[in-house]
């Protein structure tokens, strides 16, 4: 068995890929401030392998696409995912459909990372998922993780894998991204960051984790809560509050949400017949929906909720709070299927 | 046209002590996620916000504060805004990247380049609406390499849009020197597409007036765009809290941190060679001894202004006094008397 060591989520995601970089010296990383942001890897592979771009998401995005069908394995960041509107096109229109242009000659191999996800109380514009609208597009894979772990077995596995992934690592289990945009240095604000999520046990050589398997977290009876990324933790905390009034709740991790894990969503459906899905992305035609479309496709029967966002994310951090999804809506979810 | 100077003194020192009050809360945990600071900018954005009229729109980007304090927006709302707070300027849900006031035709985006597509649309309805109205936009050098902002010039230059493109060059773009990124000459590329351009010391606050009214004029009589580059500060860094500044003000403590996982990656096994490591580790000292760069005290326009209104020192002072007064009812106003606002 490979060695293990405790690193937080980041610094995994950093480290399997300094791994691939320095077996591959095609890989490389473009980016705003990446100078500084992976100043780590900086110091091993130098300026042209890690290189700093302007402001301008949309032409380094796209070139990243056309630098990969080049033979590079460019890993683009486009610092946080709500950034990424700003360089749509080339994911939309040309990342995602190169392959099928092409009649499957021609490929994409290019990871797009970028931090997601709220609780920190920045405002609607700065902690977006979008996971959902991302998975919407044929073409493109995207992967959530949860736990430092799946963070690096999964930076490594888009890395290498032929086609376009969308890496989205939450801010609030990445401490660097935290620091830099919610806490700045301060010892006076306080965020609901699960520890499980930040820090945890990682194997000294990283392998890729296979995409599109997905990890139940815990097993339950009487229902199966869904979800990725900070949500799977709600859930767990949720689960547990749960346990008290003797309800039993699977928490599946789906850790990627294309491709989606459709065997183990229906092994466990079929055991507990209730469903909940639970999503900080938006509500509407999303993640939720989807989950519970291929289930029904299936011919499953079973009971379902939901609990999303649903609006703009508000700045101030107590509605904020109330519009992501948190434990208290999870369990008052739980209970109400529990009871109907 | 001669500006008034004391006027001009009045709205960036009140800008400036209701940003410094900002900075306290932000650090007090009272304000929560990022805060960019107006901080070094205020001369240019006075010059060109008092002589805006009734009817004219600004397009604002993530340092909003400075240009809607000084265009009249509550004090008490707008810093209400900030903490969060239900009757704030929006209700609590904008934050202050996210600022709007449709009395003042203002409305602000944290997403780096889109005050200019926001102008050129205010622009365009002034033009259809209010004619001999105007639109500004405010945004910093990086932005200049954002598509959305180039393709702005050209519409407002090929529509004969009355936009003033205002460039506040602090030759930062957070930690990235904004001329390692950058192709050519800014002043020659907003030329390129056609309009006036002029370039001003953003320290100088008569300067700056001085470019405003001619730019405005401009603007608005001949229904054309300007571009105006301001050189500009930003004596808090990029955003309060910033790294670089914290790491830049104590190297020992904050380096402390940085250093181990540093020098364990610069010796790692497998990767490029040590020429190449060596310059990767020379950016990230020099990115830190420079970026301090921005913070030039002896170009504070707020300072420079006072040292040019010496002489009147017990004006200066009741000047002053009413000021801090007033942030302080400002604060109270907001249920924040007792905190103290020159400790941090
Ligand atoms: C589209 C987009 N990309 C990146 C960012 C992150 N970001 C916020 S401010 C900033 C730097 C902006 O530099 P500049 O335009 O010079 O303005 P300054 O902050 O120096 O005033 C960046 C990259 C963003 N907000 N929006
Ligand atoms: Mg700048």
């Amino acid at each position: 068995m490979n060695k293990v060591r405790t690193l937080e989520f980041d610094e995994a995601i950093d480290d399997a890929l300094g791994q691939a970089m320095a077996a591959n010296p095609r890989v490389m990383v473009i980016g705003e401030d990446v100078g500084m942001i992976r100043h780590n890897l900086l110091v091993r592979f130098g300026r042209e392998r890690i290189k700093s771009a302007p402001i301008s998401e949309s032409a380094f995005v796209g070139a990243g696409v056309t630098a990969a069908m080049a033979g590079l394995r460019p890993v683009v960041e486009v610092m946080i995912v709500d950034f990424i509107g700003v360089a749509m096109d080339a994911i939309l229109n040309h990342a995602a459909k190169i392959k099928s242009f092409s009649g499957g000659k021609w490929n994409v191999p290019m990871v797009v990372r970028a931090a997601c996800g709220g609780g920190y109380g920045d405002g609607g514009q700065h902690e977006q998922s979008l996971w959902g609208w991302l998975a919407h597009i044929p073409g493109l894979t995207v992967v959530v993780p949860s736990t430092p772990a799946d963070a690096g077995g999964l930076m490594l596995a888009a890395i290498e894998s032929d086609d376009p992934v969308i890496f989205l690592e939450h801010k609030l289990l990445s401490p660097s991204w935290l620091d830099f945009m919610g806490r700045g240095g301060r010892s006076t604000v306080e965020f609901d960051v699960p520890p499980t999520g930040t820090m945890g046990e990682c194997p000294k050589k990283w392998q890729p984790l296979a995409i599109g398997k997905a990890a139940c977290r815990r097993e339950g009876e009487d229902l199966t809560l869904v979800s990725v990324g900070v949500g799977v933790h709600r859930c767990l905390e949720a689960a547990q509050e749960l346990a008290k009034q003797r309800i039993s709740a699977s928490v599946l991790d789906l850790r990627s949400v294309v491709p989606l894990d459709k065997d183990i969503l229906y092994e466990q459906i079929l055991k507990t017949k209730r469903l909940i899905v639970v999503d900080e992305d938006y509500q509407g035609f999303g993640l939720s929906g989807e989950v519970a479309a291929v289930a029904l496709e299936s011919g499953l029967k079973f009971s379902f909720a939901r609990v999303c966002t649903k609006q703009t994310i508000p700045f101030t951090r107590h509605l904020e709070d109330q519009v992501l999804p948190n434990t208290q809506r999870i369990c008052a979810a739980s209970i109400a299927l529990m009871q109907n | 046209m001669q500006p008034d100077l004391w006027s001009l003194y009045r709205l960036m020192l009140y800008s400036r002590r209701f940003e410094e009050a900002v900075a306290a809360l932000w650090h007090a945990g009272h304000i929560s996620g990022e805060m960019h600071l107006g901080i070094g900018e205020e001369a240019i954005v006075a010059a060109v916000v008092s002589q805006l009229e009734d009817q004219d729109a600004m397009a604002l980007d993530h340092r909003g504060t400075p240009p809607l304090l000084m265009r009249g927006v509550d004090p008490v709302r707008l810093l209400l805004e900030f903490l969060g707070h239900p009757d704030g300027l929006c209700g609590g849900h904008g934050g202050h990247m996210h600022l709007f006031s449709v009395k003042h035709l203002s409305a602000s985006s944290g997403i780096v380049g889109a005050s200019g597509p926001s102008a050129v649309g205010f622009a365009l309805a002034a033009q259809h609406l209010r004619p001999g109205s105007v639109a500004v936009a405010f945004f910093g050098e990086g932005a200049l390499n954002q598509g959305m902002l180039m393709e702005s010039m050209n519409l407002a230059a090929a529509w004969h849009l009355p936009v003033l493109f205002v460039c506040k060059d602090n030759e930062w773009a957070i930690t990235t020197k904004s001329a390692t990124v950058t192709g050519g000459n800014l002043m020659n590329r907003a030329g390129s597409f056609g309009m006036k351009t002029m370039a001003v010391d953003g320290s100088d606050i008569e300067a700056c007036w001085q470019s405003a009214w001619e730019a405005l004029c401009q603007t608005r009589d001949n229904g054309e765009p300007v571009y105006l580059h301001a050189s500009c500060i930003h004596l808090e860094g990029h955003f309060l809290g910033d790294q670089l500044i914290r790491t830049s003000r104590h190297p020992v403590k904050e380096m402390r941190k940085m250093t181990g996982p540093l020098m364990r990656s610069f010796a790692k096994m497998h990767g490029s060679n040590v020429r190449k490591r060596m310059g990767g580790l020379r950016h990230i000292l020099a990115t830190i001894q420079n970026i301090r760069t921005q913070m030039s005290i002896k170009r504070d326009p707020v300072v420079i202004l006072r040292q040019k209104l010496h002489g009147e020192e017990l004006q200066l002072k009741l000047l002053e006094d009413k000021i801090d007064t007033e942030i302080e009812q400002v604060l109270e106003a907001c249920g924040l008397a007792d905190v103290k606002v020159n400790d941090e």
